[in-house]
């Protein structure tokens, strides 16, 4: 797998030097991302049992289907496709960064730090417009027999089994899965809050940066784990989009 | 170059020159990218199958499962160079990432268990001592 050379022979565990040969930070970093794997992995599995044990469960389309300044616009995965890239587009400029810190350029891990820092908070921006939107986007509901307005919630949404049906003359849905909001805004939140904690990190690490930290101390290695971290980020996105938004 | 020894731990760095690694930086983002647009592609076709065919709509949905998991691998061995690390480290990342495949299988399969227990009332044992009396009666409705 390693394209590294090598030294034949190489007693890795003979003691003296790291037998996977990774700093003691670097390593830790990525036990810690594995941790967090399972954390999110924990999340997404009870999300996906409760969907499977469910008769009905609302179609992402139906849900996910708005864009800024479009209105009511019928764009089912347009906006989270937006999302997506700005993730990738930032993890790629984390990745131009690291590099640029392995060549010890200072000036080049500023520029791509700031631009990682500029994808983290668009993209943080793209989720406070999706919440809000479910948030406040209230829908006639027949719940009991009366007509209600429902927004999304944790504890209601209108993503019922039935759709725009006539009630009395109301274009009304029937109410949806009690725990569809509990597991969206829980999960999406959790992977917010690291994306969060991801820009807060990077921007303590541009700062790191421009006070000549790592030109001190003769490499950029803090850089890397602050990529790992932000990649995770990344990687994470992947599976919420994916059992979120797209099955 | 100047890639630095970060640590005495260390006993070698992976050289890279610039060519080849803007070539594999660009080469993965196009992958993403492109893998991204297929997924997108068969999320709407999932849209217009509806609910037409359950067994389409399944298998599509498989199909964009398997391109998320190629899209995790190319990130983890590209962006976070996991690829590019020793054999003796990336086996302590993923032998034990391997408990999903348990977790998942496990998990899932209680959920669709529950469904067909809650469907069907196949779950509901009667009291061996009441066998007789509650003969026919469904389990919570009124005598």
């Amino acid at each position: 797998m390693s394209t590294a050379a090598i030294p034949a022979g190489t007693k890795w565990w003979s003691g003296g030097k790291s037998p996977f040969n990774i700093s003691y930070g670097k390593l830790m970093m990525w036990y810690f991302l594995m941790s967090d794997a399972f954390t999110f992995g924990a999340f997404l599995i009870s999300y996906g049992t409760i969907r499977f044990s469910a008769n009905y469960w609302p179609d992402p389309n139906h849900v996910f289907n708005a864009f800024p300044g479009f209105g009511h616009m019928n764009l089912p995965l347009a906006f989270v496709s937006l999302m997506t890239f700005i993730l990738i587009v930032s993890s790629v400029t984390m990745v131009l960064a690291v590099h640029a810190g392995h060549n010890m350029d200072r000036k080049g891990v500023e520029k791509y730090m700031l631009w990682t820092i500029l994808g983290g908070l668009a993209f943080l921006g793209c989720q406070a417009w999706e919440w809000t939107h479910l948030l406040t986007g209230e829908h006639p509901v027949l719940v009991d027999g009366v007509v209600s307005s429902l927004n999304t919630t944790v504890a209601h949404n209108p993503w019922g089994p039935e759709s725009s049906v006539l009630h009395e003359g109301h274009i009304v849905n029937t109410p949806g899965p009690k725990l569809f909001g509990g597991f969206f805004f829980g999960i999406t939140g959790f992977h917010g809050f690291h994306v969060l904690s991801g820009v807060v990190i990077n921007i303590i690490m541009y700062i790191k940066v421009r006070l000549g930290h790592f030109d001190q101390r003769g490499h950029y290695e803090m850089i890397e784990k602050a990529g790992l971290y932000w990649h995770f980020v990344d990687l994470v996105w992947v599976f919420v989009f994916l059992c979120f938004y797209l099955i | 170059m100047g890639q630095q020894l970060a640590s005495p731990e260390i006993s070698f760095v992976e050289h890279k020159d610039d060519s080849s690694f803007y070539r594999i930086v660009k080469k993965i983002t196009i992958i993403l990218s492109i893998v991204t647009l297929i997924e997108l592609g068969l999320g709407l076709l999932i849209y217009s199958l509806g609910h037409e065919s359950h067994l389409a709509v399944m298998t599509v949905k498989g199909v964009i499962v398997i391109l998320s998991l190629a899209k995790a691998f190319y990130i983890t061995s590209y962006f976070m160079h996991l690829g590019d690390e020793i054999r003796n480290f990336i086996m302590t990342i993923i032998v034990p990432l391997l408990l999903f495949v348990w977790f998942i299988t496990a998990f899932l399969w209680d959920g669709s268990s529950w469904r067909n227990l809650k469907n069907t009332d196949a779950g509901s044992r009667p009291a061996t001592e009441q066998t007789e009396q509650y003969k026919g009666v469904k389990p919570g409705a009124d005598k």
